[in-house]
Order: structure tokens, then C-alpha cells, then sequence
């Protein structure tokens, strides 16, 4: 771990709580804050070690074209998967009033 | 209006591949079905679901990227996290730092070259249907979801902002649609969505001043309306910097109906998609080989369509400056491979080009199920003149409706006398012996007495004997 200033401050982690929203109270935000601060000091332990000609790591597996043919295959019974849905109209999922336009 | 003023346009086309399946699962790509039948756990965004990247929708994004002379590149998939019903699972699946296609370009018909900064891949969302009392998302009292396009196969191709008006802001639309169709990569139909265009607008004082605020315009659902929608967005912050006012960067939504733009977001109220590496793909890293096998996989482009075309009707002639309009229609809608097959099977070449550009084209869809062969057949009997234009177009008509047939069975039902070069050359031959005094004067070159023997022919066929063909075999006769 290093010393130094603190690596995020409470207002970010409100905002990111905000974006995934998430209710905190004082309290919470000063113990996440403290809690996220001590994470990203471990991480960034990594910049301290010397990583000249290390390509950057895109996977934890050094795998890729991981791919499947164009074939359709069946999904789901549609009444069954709409059952599960806490409204439905129309064979649509009915959600809440929306309160903006899609991204 | 716009005197005094520059225009800066960028356009974000979205592109629907046209797949079997979806991205990530095996959940048929089709539009128009009953909604929520083509679902399964992946694209409902259920617990403990994986995706699995359909190796045909990469082999289509690469299309498109060698199509418009992108360098193809390793990439990475990234979530892009919004809360939005939209998306069953909250986020969408995208391309973010590194797409698959970068720096390309796409060359318009005048010769003007305009950028390609990406196109990368990324995930359809699902279809939301907003009601309630206003029918808009304003107002609305809830939504309805169907599922069916999320998951969908899409490719985003960003331009460089090179354009300087709308009209050449629709030229890009129109050339990019008709690669994509080409490369066989996408239906392009804007109507139903299958090609989505936004719009980004700025305006300046002078071609070399930096760029103003843009503003993102979205829902341009057909090269008119983005046409319009630019002209529009440009007067209006022109009226505002003229009043001393600023622009205010925003994403505006376009009211076909209102005919203007209307506010959708601020820069302030922008999202913060916290973007991350989807940690459940790996990267996609297109090898020389495979790169070489989808590039030889591509059809020709519009370009070398319009160039094919071009070139069977002759070059620098007068007759290829009069049906430059025909060619490219037929070029855009993708029919253009029925003139090059008609004229190789021996149809005149400006019979083909103008059958197809001014009859089939008004069917696109069907002209392109057209059966070839009933098609040849057809413009043949009316090139040797055993059907009228007017009798060959209603028989286009019948065979579009069916997607083929025989256009000699047809033009029988029709009741048009679809005659035999037999029967027509034993009727001319009767004609010519029952009026022995003007077949010598034919003979001898007074060409109007022709009409003697059409009247003839055309009365004993009770008029369903084709003028031009009657002629033909008179002159055939006279040697």
C-alpha cells in the first residue's frame, strides 16, 4: 500500500452511486469511500512494478475468436417467460412511466 | 437564411446485419414478429447467462469495414451501463475503445471523399412502446417492451464531420445505404428501422473558423427527413447566434410531422455510461486470412455498379447523360444485376435499364425475388416487338405480383396476342398478297405504304398484332 492523497473522494463515489442507483446515507458514503479508497490503493500497487514490453492484458484468458455459427436455435416459450414478469400487456413486458428518452 | 454561414454534419448511421440469429445467442433476427417469441435467457438478460459472438455478424462488420476501406482491427467488446428498460440486463453490449473497423473512407458519386472515423459492432436494444394518453414518451402513463430486436446484430458507422449540406449529407445516406446493401450486410430498409441515421449540425461564419456547438439530431427515419432536419437545425441556430445568443450543445429529436427539432437532453443531463471491458467476451482479433476471405466474399460496390452499367450502355455517349438518373436508381435499389443478366441474355440495354428503373424499381422488393429467366422472357418478346410497351409493363406488373411465371402465359390471359413470329410472318404474308399494287410500291421505297399492310395485319388480328413487328417483317420481305 502506498501513502499519498486519497485516490477518490466522497463526491465521486455519490456520483457513482447515483448512477447505479444507489441510496446512501452519510454514514454509508463515508465508510465506502474509505472502503473504496483502500482498493484502488491496491491496485494501484500494479504501477509500481516495472512493466516495460508487457502487452496490455485485454482477458483474464489469453484466448480469442471465441465465436458460434449464424444457427437459430430455440429460445424461450414466450408465456412462460412472461410469467415471470411482474406486468404484462399485450405479450409485452408493462413497465413504469419512463422518464426519459432511450439513450 | 444560411447566407454567411457554414455548415459542419456528421452522421451516425446504425446498421441492422442481416444475421439468422442475434450477437450473442441463437434467437432468430427478424423483424416484424410477434413480439416477445424470439427471447431467450441472453438477450432477457437473465442470471447466469453468457454471450456467445455469432461469427457471421463479425464476418458482416468486417464486410462493411473492407467495403469502406477501414483498417480491420483487433477489438474488444465494453458495457455501456443505462438505466433504460430497453435492455432487459441494463446494459447494452458495445464497442467502445477498440472497434473492429477504423479510418476509412466512403467516396460519393461526384467524386467527394468523406471520412470514416469507425464503425464498430454493438447489440440492438429492445422495441418500447410508449402509452397512455398521449401516444408520446411525454405524458406517457407507462411502456410496453418486446424483446425481439434486442440482441440484434448492429454496426455503427461514424463519418468525420466532412459535410457541408444537407444535400450532400443525403448523397452520403444514399451511397451508404447502397454499400451496405451491396455488401450484403444490411436490407437498408429506413422505414423499418434496419437503418437508422443521427444527424450531428453545427454552423460557423467561415469554412476555416473552428467548429460551433453541435447538436445530435435523432429519429431520421428516411433521406428526406434528414435532408429536412439539417436545413431545419441550421436556420435555427442561426437564428440564434444572430440574436447574440449561444448554442447550447444537445441532443434534439426530430418531429417529422411538426417538421422541426425539438429538445431531448442537455450536454448537462448526458449520460455517464461508466463503460468496462465486458469481462464475459474475449477480443476478436481478425488474422490476414480471414480478412482475405470476407474481402473476397464482397460483391461489387455501387461505384463499379454504376460503372458496369455505364459501360454496357457506352461510354461519353448522349444516352448515358440521359439515364444517369436510371442508373443509379436501379443501382440504389440493388436491381441493377437484372439489367447487366437481361442485356447478356440479349435485351437491348436501354430496354433492360429502362423497364427496371422505371417499372420494377416502383416494387424494389419484388423486382429483386424476381425470377431472372421470366424477366429475360419478357423483355424479349417485347424486343422483338411480340408485345407492346404497355402489354410488357402490365405483364411486369402480374409477374412482380407472383415473383415470376411464364410471361407468355400471362400476356395470353391478358388476352394480348402474345402472336408467333409464324403466324405473324404467314398474316403479313397474306396482307402483302392481297394488296399485290402497294407491296411494288413498297418495294420500290415508299415507306408509308407500310401502313396499307399494318391495317391489314392489325384487322385480321383483330388489334392484337404489334405494329413495330409488322414493320419489321415488311422490311424483312422487301430485303
Amino acid at each position: 500500500m502506498t501513502d499519498g492523497p486519497a485516490r477518490i473522494t466522497r463526491d465521486e463515489v455519490a456520483h457513482v452511486a447515483r448512477l447505479a442507483r444507489l441510496h446512501l446515507t452519510d454514514a454509508e458514503l463515508e465508510l465506502f469511500t474509505g472502503q473504496l479508497a483502500v482498493i484502488l490503493d491496491h491496485a494501484a500497487d500494479v504501477a509500481t512494478l516495472d512493466l516495460e514490453g508487457v502487452a496490455p492484458t485485454a482477458h483474464a484468458m489469453a484466448v480469442t475468436n471465441v465465436l458460434r455459427s449464424d444457427t437459430p436455435r430455440p429460445g424461450l416459450d414466450r408465456d412462460e417467460v412472461l410469467a415471470a414478469a411482474p406486468d404484462v400487456e399485450d405479450h409485452r413486458f408493462r413497465v413504469p412511466k419512463l422518464l426519459g428518452e432511450a439513450p | 437564411m444560411t447566407d454567411g454561414w457554414h455548415l459542419v454534419i456528421g452522421l451516425e448511421v446504425h446498421c441492422e446485419l442481416r444475421t439468422e440469429t442475434k450477437l450473442f445467442c441463437g434467437c432468430r433476427n427478424m423483424f416484424g414478429d410477434e413480439p416477445n417469441t424470439n427471447v431467450c435467457p441472453v438477450c432477457l438478460g437473465l442470471p447466469g447467462s453468457l454471450p456467445v459472438l455469432n461469427q457471421r455478424a463479425v464476418e458482416l462488420a468486417m464486410a462493411i469495414g473492407t467495403a469502406l476501406h477501414c483498417d480491420i482491427r483487433p477489438s474488444t467488446f465494453h458495457r455501456k451501463n443505462y438505466f433504460y428498460p430497453d435492455q432487459a440486463k441494463d446494459y447494452q453490449i458495445s464497442q467502445y475503445d477498440e472497434p473492429i473497423n477504423v479510418d476509412g473512407w466512403l467516396e460519393l458519386p461526384d467524386g467527394f471523399r468523406v471520412r470514416i472515423e469507425r464503425a464498430h459492432m454493438e447489440e440492438d436494444t429492445g422495441k418500447t412502446t410508449h402509452a397512455g394518453a398521449s401516444g408520446r414518451i411525454h405524458g406517457a402513463d407507462y411502456s410496453l417492451v418486446d424483446y425481439n430486436r434486442s440482441g440484434v446484430p448492429l454496426v455503427e458507422i461514424v463519418s468525420a464531420p466532412d459535410l457541408r449540406d444537407a444535400a450532400q449529407a443525403r448523397a452520403y445516406a444514399t451511397e451508404l445505404r447502397a454499400i451496405l446493401v451491396a455488401s450484403g450486410a444490411s436490407d437498408g430498409k429506413m422505414e423499418e428501422g434496419s437503418m437508422r441515421v443521427d444527424a450531428n449540425v453545427s454552423v460557423r461564419r467561415s469554412p476555416d473558423a473552428p467548429f460551433g456547438t453541435r447538436c445530435e439530431i435523432k429519429n431520421l427515419n428516411s433521406v428526406r427527413s434528414l435532408g429536412r432536419a439539417i436545413e431545419y437545425e441550421a436556420e435555427r441556430q442561426i437564428t440564434l447566434l444572430e440574436a447574440g445568443e449561444a448554442v447550447e450543445q444537445q441532443t434534439r429529436h426530430w418531429d417529422e410531422t411538426a417538421g422541426r427539432t425539438e429538445t431531448l437532453r442537455s450536454k448537462e443531463e448526458a449520460y455517464d455510461y461508466r463503460y468496462f471491458r465486458e469481462p464475459d467476451l474475449v477480443p476478436v482479433v481478425p488474422d490476414p486470412e480471414w480478412k482475405a476471405a470476407v474481402a473476397d466474399t464482397l460483391g461489387l460496390m455501387p461505384a463499379q455498379r454504376r460503372a458496369r452499367l455505364t459501360e454496357l450502355l457506352g461510354q461519353g455517349t448522349d444516352a448515358v447523360d440521359g439515364r444517369r438518373d436510371q442508373v443509379a436508381t436501379v443501382v440504389d435499389l440493388g436491381l441493377d444485376d437484372l439489367v447487366v443478366e437481361a442485356a447478356a441474355a440479349g435485351v437491348p440495354v436501354t430496354l433492360a435499364l429502362a423497364r427496371t428503373a422505371n417499372e420494377a424499381a416502383t416494387d424494389a422488393e419484388a423486382a429483386r425475388r424476381l425470377d431472372l429467366g421470366a424477366y429475360v422472357a419478357l423483355l424479349t418478346m417485347e424486343a422483338a416487338g411480340s408485345l407492346s410497351a404497355t402489354q410488357s409493363k402490365a405483364v411486369l406488373g402480374e409477374l412482380l405480383a407472383a415473383g415470376g411465371g411464364d410471361p407468355a402465359v400471362i400476356a395470353r390471359a391478358k388476352g394480348f396476342e402474345a402472336m408467333s413470329t409464324d403466324s405473324l410472318t404467314a398474316t403479313v404474308a397474306e396482307a402483302v398478297a392481297a394488296e399485290p399494287d402497294a407491296w411494288a410500291r413498297y418495294r420500290d421505297g415508299e415507306d408509308k405504304l407500310a401502313q396499307v399492310f399494318v391495317g391489314r395485319v392489325m384487322k385480321a388480328t383483330r388489334g392484337q398484332a404489334n405494329g413495330k413487328a409488322v414493320v419489321a417483317e415488311l422490311q424483312r420481305l422487301r430485303g
